[in-house]
């Protein structure tokens, strides 16, 4: 029995990859692999425009005053780093890319419940992107990702074409966590209970919720704002009587419960490389799902943290405050219970392990830093400065990109067919690494000496650890390059893989690599869960082995 | 009162040495359990690295353990939410005695007006040990004053006063910031906090209600196109900034953006300083703020007095 699932020599079949050929047979793809596999491809080439901007604010940063770009074209281009990262890569990345992948082959189905909505998804994340692409061509946009009232009314940039690029993608994100919570009520495998799914799937369904959720808010508040700017309705701008605080209420309203959609599903797969690196039953299975559920329902009572110096009434800012902290105690609480799970494993430190540890150590910074903006007293230094950029990079970059890396190397093999180079793999991970702390501790400093965010020119005392900061970027873009090399490597002369490269007991891994079109030959033996390390590694319980 | 340390600007206000008494508590607390967090990881790293010997338990579950790393860190956080809470207090309540100022944040400058009545821009002078209640409001977007050395941060937004207030424990000069995006000269929205003992400082407040009868017109022009920050966005060199240059625009013809021309005479560069919008100069965006009421009328006559000097 246990021997099936290490099998790695599983009778060939014809994958999902070889079932079909031409450019139509992706393009009107209903196969939620296919899917994935076109998400994937799109998000990781607005990861690296995204990150190409980043490059560019660091070049900028490099000196005070000018150094390669003017005011006026550094503000679009943190604007855009902020939009693309936000909206076209962090939010649909592992949900859309990965989710899609791998979401039905965990819970032993053939497809999502509502494939034709499945590629539909995709096509408006496509229309999204087109949307901000010619935001960027017609004068480019300036108003940093969060669209603030009333410099975006007042701003000549294209404010309106963004707006509805990202109504265009709300859409486009409802679509998908309507369809994964669907899909995991109704097709689960005979036999699946709830709490046997795997943990990215807890993940996924607390995601899925706030997507649906939550998303409609920003879709109404940026069709707010385009009627604002071109019809004057006066509801946020003050020059016509509106409330400018109104929009930060409505657009907070749902990007803090974004958060969690950006963090949620990266905490998932941190649950499945923890255990399969260590061969070793999650510690607090239960506790790990339900904090997913917590997290994502507190998400939405916080909001208003965002706007401690805004004017917002003293009882507010105390509820606010206080629900803030509570949300903290489901994250440490995966935190503790990740690192238990390693208690007496059999570690290895492959490449996405090595990623799943800087998950570890990143985010728990992240975490942590938040205590400081949660705390009213102290958030009102730090609000606004480098300390509240160095945080959400903590946690956006150190924990939803590094659970990213570590899924995309982790399920790589099973995507693809091949291996990539473990030693260029590891090289890279040890890199982003470095190159993270590197950049984004020094911010930390930078904001509680009081360096405001989205300075375009800073005061002479800021320059040793701005330059500091630029250097750990440009190691970190150098990690992005060379990981791009490895993988066009991979895809044109690596090793074929295995069926299950790494001994997990994932239910992912008990069907060829890649996946036929169907997901599986034989359904996967529930008898042994993906956690059972025990049972298939471990020596025969005496008590089992006498029964 | 203490000077810069590694993570925090000098404490130069009352409120400052509590602020950073809780940043410190947290920052020890998080630093102890980050290091424990990590130090177990790396430990079970490195003690329980796979090898070719494989051992193995059967899963396990430890519920006592879990709650007690539940309510340990609730009760952290509580003692964190509650200290922050009344920091939060102290700061949003000023005290009775402090006397007030009126600051206005503008595309991209601060303006202020002192108790005396005198409008100084991007330049705040106060008294060391009194109380200072700052009544903030913007006249366009949505601006933030910061100081870092008092730690004190509130938004000015439009249509609407906020307030602010801080007790200076140290004389010297410190820096005010905009911590609000506000476009193109955010980075450059920057002041001063003059912090004077209380007997400079009443001098000062004496000495602060216009031109001495001394001082010439122009040279009182010059010190203005300093002080209310019109360096900012217009050169004396012919360089073009956000506004046009200084250098040879009087008794020359303009031409406005609805394609009229003028000749810049005095009456011309009066009407532009009050009203900087009603005729916007071709290649410019109407982004000056008004001046009308926040000049006096000799200010506006040094000034004009000034630029009809830079040819």
């Amino acid at each position: 029995m246990a021997t099936q699932i290490l099998d790695a020599h599983r009778p060939a079949s014809v994958s999902y990859l070889d079932a079909a050929r031409g450019w139509k047979s992706w393009a009107y793809t209903l196969d939620h692999k296919r899917i994935g596999v076109m998400y994937l491809i799109s998000v990781s080439l607005a990861l690296l425009i995204g990150g190409l901007f980043a490059m560019l604010i660091r070049i900028e940063l490099f000196t005070p005053g000018k150094t390669i770009m003017t005011a006026d074209t550094y503000n679009k281009v943190f604007t855009l780093h902020g939009i693309i990262m936000v909206f076209l890569f962090i939010i649909p990345s592992i949900p859309a890319a990965l989710g899609n992948f791998f979401l039905p082959i965990m819970i032993g189905a053939k497809d999502v419940a509502f494939p034709r909505l499945n590629i539909a998804s995709y096509y408006l994340w496509v229309t999204g992107a087109i949307f901000t692409l010619t935001a960027i061509l017609v004068n480019g946009i300036d108003t940093g990702w969060t669209f603030y009232t009333p410099y975006s009314v007042d701003t000549h940039t294209s404010v309106i074409w963004m707006g509805l690029g990202v109504f265009i993608l709300g859409f486009s994100s409802i679509f998908t966590g309507l369809n994964f919570l669907v899909t995991m009520h109704k097709l689960r495998m005979p036999g699946l209970g709830w709490f046997d799914m795997p943990l990215f799937l807890w993940a996924i369904y607390g995601t899925a919720l706030i997507q649906v959720l939550a998303t409609p808010v920003i879709g109404i508040t940026t069709l707010l704002l385009v009627a604002e700017r071109t019809m004057h309705i006066g509801i946020f701008d003050p020059a016509l009587g509106g409330d400018p605080v109104l929009f930060q209420h409505f657009f907070w309203f749902y990007s803090h419960p974004a958060v969690y959609i950006m963090i949620l599903p990266g905490m998932g797969i941190i649950s499945e490389i923890i255990t399969t690196f260590a061969r070793r039953h999650v510690f607090g299975y239960r506790f790990i799902a339900f904090s997913s559920i917590a997290i994502a329902v507190l998400g939405f009572l916080v909001w208003g943290h965002h706007m401690f110096v805004s004017g917002q009434s003293e009882v507010a800012t105390m509820v606010f405050s206080f629900l803030t902290f509570f949300v903290a105690i489901p994250s440490a609480i995966k935190v503790f219970n990740w690192t238990t799970t390693m208690y007496r494993g059999q570690i290895a430190l492959d490449t996405p392990m090595l990623y799943a540890l800087s998950f570890l150590f990143l985010f728990s910074i992240g975490g942590l830093t938040g205590i400081f903006l949660g705390a009213l007293s102290v958030d009102v230094h730090l609000t606004d400065t480098y300390f509240v950029v160095a945080h959400f990079h903590y946690v956006m970059m150190g924990g939803t990109v590094m659970a990213f890396l570590a899924g995309l190397h982790y399920w790589w093999p099973k995507m693809t067919g091949r291996m990539y180079n473990e030693k260029l793999g590891r090289i890279g991970a040890v890199m982003v690494f470095v190159g993270f702390n590197v950049t984004f501790l020094t911010q930390f400093v930078l904001g509680s000496r009081g360096m405001p965010r989205r300075y375009y020119d800073y005061l002479p005392q800021y320059e040793r650890l701005h330059q500091m900061s630029s250097y750990g970027a440009w190691l970190l873009g150098a990690a992005f390059l060379l990981m791009t090399i490895y993988f066009i490597q991979s895809l044109r002369s690596g090793a074929k893989a295995p069926d299950n490269p790494w001994g997990s007991l994932g239910f992912e891994w008990r069907t060829p690599s890649p996946p036929p079109v169907e997901n599986y030959e034989t359904p996967p033996d529930l008898s042994i869960g993906p956690y059972d390390y025990g049972k298939v590694y471990g020596k025969p319980d005496p008590a089992e082995a006498k029964a | 009162m203490k000077d810069a340390t590694i993570q925090m600007p000098p404490q130069a206000s009352t409120v400052a040495p509590h602020i950073d008494n809780l940043y410190y508590f947290i920052f020890w607390g998080c630093t102890f359990f980050f290091l424990l967090i990590v130090g177990f990881s790396l430990y079970f790293v490195i003690r329980y690295r796979r090898t070719k010997a494989e051992r193995m338990e059967k899963a396990f579950h430890n519920t006592p353990l879990e709650i007690t790393w539940t309510v340990i860190p609730t009760i952290l956080v509580m003692i964190v939410f509650v200290w922050g809470f009344r920091g939060y207090m102290d700061l949003s309540v000023a005290p009775g005695n402090a006397i007030e100022y009126y600051v206005t944040g503008k595309k991209w400058l601060w303006e202020v007006t002192d108790p005396n009545g005198a409008v100084s821009i991007n330049e705040m002078t106060v008294p060391l040990n009194q109380p200072v209640k700052i009544i903030l409001r913007s006249q366009d977007l949505i601006h933030s004053f910061f100081v870092p050395a008092f730690r004190v941060k509130q938004d000015a937004i439009p249509n609407r006063y906020n307030t602010l207030w801080f007790e200076a424990t140290m004389p010297g000069d410190f820096d005010i910031l905009c911590t609000e995006y506000c476009g193109s000269g955010h980075s450059g929205m920057l002041g001063k906090v003059h912090v004077l003992t209380p007997e400079k400082w009443a001098e000062y407040q004496k000495a602060t209600g216009g031109r001495p009868a001394t001082v010439p017109l122009e040279d009182w022009g010059a010190k203005l196109y300093a002080s209310k920050a019109c360096i900012t966005c217009h050169s004396l060199d012919g360089s073009k900034k956000t506004g046009p240059t200084f250098k040879g625009v009087f008794g020359h013809p303009v031409t406005f953006k609805d394609g009229t021309t003028a000749v810049a005479d005095e009456n011309y560069l009066r009407h532009s300083i009050q009203e900087p919008g009603a005729q916007v100069v071709a290649g410019f965006d109407p982004v000056m703020p008004v001046f009308a009421g926040s000049l006096s009328d000799d200010d506006i006559d040094a000034l004009v007095a000034f630029i009809k000097k830079q040819q």
